[in-house]
């Protein structure tokens, strides 16, 4: 079950809200310190990766964050309502410059996290990450 | 935190001092900045990074594209940075190659490489 669901609409000042709230429940899940700054700026690539797709779409829809705390894994996932990239001729009128952006986006969240699956759900691409949690002792 | 600017001339250079957190929101305003400099005949930019909280991919895009607006004057574009949290992702994109990382204003200015 999600810890915490956030819909955004496309807009770029609303990713840093997005990078707050995913670092503050990756804090309180357990996610270590040291860490949570990869998370932010993930969570932040993701984000804005999906802003760009909508806009340059056209989609009305928000972009999706689901955080989810399991046992021993901190799972997030960022949906935009876009899927799959467009054709090439789509991404040659959108302008390369996006493009560009979206697989410098995708080249550091592939740097920065190991568990990563870029794939899509019902609703448009999907990309999950996921961290350790420290697993706390529970006393008696 | 939003982003701030300054600019100020040190000898030939122009340093943009840059505080906060560089964004897909933020991103833009350091590229009007850059545009404008390099537009007023600034070829020469050192951006100290050092009051920087946050930098993403859009960040590094807009830095990249005025290294190519100076470059196209046969100009320089310096980054000042000691914080390991932001070199960390000029060296995840193989940007340390790309840009002279210094570690403070002084050095960058009295570079010539």
């Amino acid at each position: 079950m999600a810890t915490v669901e956030l819909r955004f609409s496309a807009l770029p000042e609303h990713v840093r809200t997005a990078r707050l709230v995913a670092a503050a429940v990756a804090r309180r899940a357990g996610v270590d310190e040291s860490v949570l700054d990869e998370v932010r700026l993930a969570v932040g690539e993701a984000c804005s990766r999906a802003v760009g797709l909508h806009r340059r779409s056209g989609v009305d829809d928000p972009v999706r964050v689901t955080l989810v705390e399991q046992e021993k894994r901190f799972l997030i996932e960022v949906g935009d309502g876009v899927g799959p990239e467009p054709d090439a001729a789509a991404k040659a009128a959108s302008g390369a410059d996006d493009t560009a952006e979206d697989q410098m986006g995708l080249a550091v969240i592939s740097g920065l996290v190991d568990d990563l699956d870029v794939g899509s759900d019902a609703a448009g691409g999907v990309i999950r990450m996921s961290w350790p949690v420290a697993v706390h002792e529970v006393s008696a | 935190m939003d982003l701030s600017l300054s600019t100020r001339t040190v000898d030939d250079r122009t340093v943009v001092e840059v505080g906060g957190e560089i964004d897909v929101y933020t991103a833009p305003k350091l590229r009007e900045q850059l545009v404008e400099l390099v537009n007023e005949g600034h070829y020469h930019l050192i951006v100290d990074m050092e009051g920087v909280d946050f930098l993403d991919s859009t960040g590094l895009g807009v830095l990249v594209g005025g290294l190519k607006r100076v470059r196209a004057h046969e100009g320089s574009l310096r980054l000042v940075c000691n914080q390991e949290r932001i070199l960390k992702i000029f060296r995840i994109t193989g940007l340390t190659k790309v840009f002279p990382i210094h570690n403070t204003v002084d050095e960058a200015v009295a570079a010539t490489d």
